[in-house]
């Protein structure tokens, strides 16, 4: 299990490294680079040399790449092209609101979609689930910005409770006061990613219930209840795991759409604003560190199924 | 398992003849066919509804898209009323006649670049089947290089680097989608390669060409063509998604993503709700119609299909 691990963790390191060529060459292809952005069209040819041998851009890709990567991993993001900030700086101050809905959203999303697929499977074709998965049929396909302006005319509109802009300091708030200040971004992400997570959890528990060993447990007269949670959910974990990865993956381009939509600050939003002024280092950076948690996210799923599976754990 | 379509009158061929093709002999498969649910054909109609608009919206629509229903008076978020059936939007302009402009920009680049991303996808992913493991290792690679990537991001990545227009869209969406057609296309290629008659085949000394329009392509196109809906949906969402983040569909060209945008501020004021519920009900009904279709097919065909997406 160990030499699987290691092998994953190694394809996840290649993984990232090409990720980072990508997103380094995927900004390289616009016309007039850094220099040309900061110093403008008018710029005459020697200011533009100066600015480019000061920033490095006269030398070959691989280096710049290889600078660009070095300086990366050592934590110095580089300067924003419009207003000059260092962009880890403004990271610093932004990346809160980001991380504050996303934990929150996969603390209640989670539990109430497992609980939900989980009830699904163990009453199938019962009302229960038929509505569970005609809603999540309706759901799946939905944009973010269809459900939470859904939920924004009944909360907001209809009962009158919460604003359609979250707005404010969260400094010192406890855990309750921070669900509440962000109640309609994270029910909205919960309903995104809830569809999704239900559906598969009860595929896969639907899928395990088919084994011959739950057969033998149905023959010996055990409880549907009693089979599902003894027998089948301890060997559907591996692919449950994997679900709700594969969902938390997808909030990285949930929260994008939603923090544009009730306007609050956070790296979503600065990575937008980076693709609007065209300002491609701060896309770099961002990008950067969306694919990462992106990648990390996915390597734990493959490690959490390498791990739930006894006949990987226990080698013969 | 008894299959009912067997049991059909119409399926009883007269005894064999010397003309007689394989597909009318009575112990052949009958010819796959599909016979909607009640949801099936609700999502039928709606699906049917929006490309209809899509066809005729700019030749229907009372306004032009950029046209103001009521010129002379302030009229920003007017509810809805006679001359503005869905009322007016943040710049005055007929909700209405956006709607139906929009319906065809946000289909229309949609189907080109699924379309596209199904052509790239399917050629790769069974030219790199068929033309050997060497090949097949190296787009393999690269392909698995870009599905760990969230779409979302290569997307603002391509906008940052050459700005937003309508053909750079369906350029960055259909070759984003062809790396998951890529996959499936392959996977599908994969199984059915080693297949006898596929051996037989080669065995005959037919050339590649042959193999792959005759033998690989007839008995992948089914799965494929059941998976574009799902990858249809996608990319409907796609597109939407980086409208409604401004970096889509440019103003004033009106598409139902950066509409639910622009007028996003008539929530906040408390205005008509008319103009950001039109067109994101227009997107959602679009996209969950072409699910329900999907559903409804899959279940037909075995229920395979709406677990990969």
């Amino acid at each position: 299990m160990q030499a699987l691990i290691a092998k994953r963790l190694f394809i996840g390191l290649v993984t990232m490294l090409a990720v980072s060529i990508i997103i380094f060459l995927g900004t390289k292809i616009l016309p007039g680079d850094a220099a040309q952005i900061r110093l403008g069209q008018s710029a005459s040819a020697e200011n533009l040399a100066n600015l480019r041998e000061k920033l490095g851009l006269d030398r070959p890709y691989y280096q710049q790449y290889l600078t660009w990567l070095g300086n990366f991993l050592s934590g110095d993001l580089g300067n924003s092209l419009s207003g000059d900030a260092p962009i880890s700086g403004l990271i610093a101050d932004r990346y809160k609101n980001t991380l504050i809905v996303s934990a929150l959203t996969a603390l209640i999303g989670v539990p109430i979609s497992l609980a939900l697929g989980i009830a699904a499977a163990m009453y199938p074709d019962s009302y229960l689930d038929r509505s569970v998965s005609m809603l999540s049929v309706v759901l799946v396909a939905a944009p973010e910005f269809f459900t939470a302006t859904l939920l924004v005319m009944f909360f907001v509109l209809f009962l009158g409770l919460g604003s359609t802009i979250v707005s404010g300091s969260t400094e010192g708030m406890g855990l309750f006061a921070l669900i509440g200040h962000f109640a309609l971004p994270i029910a909205t992400l919960c309903f995104v990613i809830a569809s999704q997570m239900i559906r598969m959890s009860r595929a896969a528990l639907l899928n395990v219930m088919a084994s011959p060993y739950i057969e033998m447990a149905i023959l010996k007269g055990l409880p549907r209840r009693r089979i599902i949670l003894r027998h089948a959910l301890l060997n559907a974990i591996g692919p449950i795991v994997n679900v709700v990865a594969l969902n938390l993956a997808y909030l990285v381009t949930g929260v994008i759409v939603v923090e544009v939509y009730f306007s609050y600050q956070g790296l979503a939003t600065l990575i937008v604003q980076g693709v609007q002024t065209r300002d491609y280092v701060m896309v770099q950076s961002l990008g950067m560190i969306f694919c990462a948690v992106y990648v990390v996210i996915m390597l734990i799923a493959d490690i959490a199924a390498i791990m739930s599976n006894p006949r990987l754990r226990h080698p013969r | 398992m008894t299959n009912p379509a067997y049991q059909d009158d119409e399926h009883y061929v007269a005894p064999f003849s010397e003309d007689t093709q394989f597909g009318e002999l009575k112990d052949s498969a009958p010819a796959a066919k599909y016979r909607p649910s009640v949801t099936g054909w609700f999502g039928i109609l709606v699906v049917g509804f929006w490309i209809l608009i899509a066809v005729l919206g700019p030749f229907v629509a009372p306004y032009g898209e950029n046209d103001l229903p009521f010129p002379d008076a302030y009229s920003e978020f007017q509810v809805p009323q006679p001359g503005a059936w869905l009322g007016t939007d943040v710049e005055d302009r007929d909700v209405l006649s956006r709607l139906l402009f929009g319906a065809g920009r946000t289909l229309g680049i949609s189907i080109t670049a699924t379309v596209m991303a199904y052509f790239l996808g399917v050629v790769l992913g069974i030219g790199a089947v068929v033309a050997g493991p060497r090949v097949d290792l190296i787009l393999s690679r690269i392909n698995d290089a870009f599905l760990s990537l969230p779409t979302i991001m290569l997307g603002l990545v391509v906008v940052a680097a050459v700005g937003s227009s309508i053909p750079v869209l369906i350029l960055t969406a259909g070759f984003i989608y062809t790396t998951i057609v890529f996959r499936l296309a392959r996977s599908i290629g994969m199984e059915i390669v080693v297949m006898d008659y596929v051996e037989a085949a080669r065995a005959r000394g037919e050339g590649l060409w042959w193999i792959v329009t005759r033998e690989v392509w007839p008995n992948a196109a089914l799965p494929l063509v059941s998976d574009f809906g799902l990858r249809l949906i996608v990319v409907i969402l796609f597109i939407s998604s980086l409208s409604f983040l401004g970096l889509g569909v440019q103003p004033p060209q009106a598409d139902w993503g950066s509409m639910v945008r622009e007028n996003l501020g008539a929530l906040q004021y408390g205005a008509s709700v008319v103009p950001v519920v039109a067109p994101a009900l227009a997107i959602a009904s679009l996209t969950v119609g072409i699910n329900l279709i999907v559903d409804d097919v899959s279940a037909g065909a075995g229920g395979k299909l709406a677990k990969r997406m």
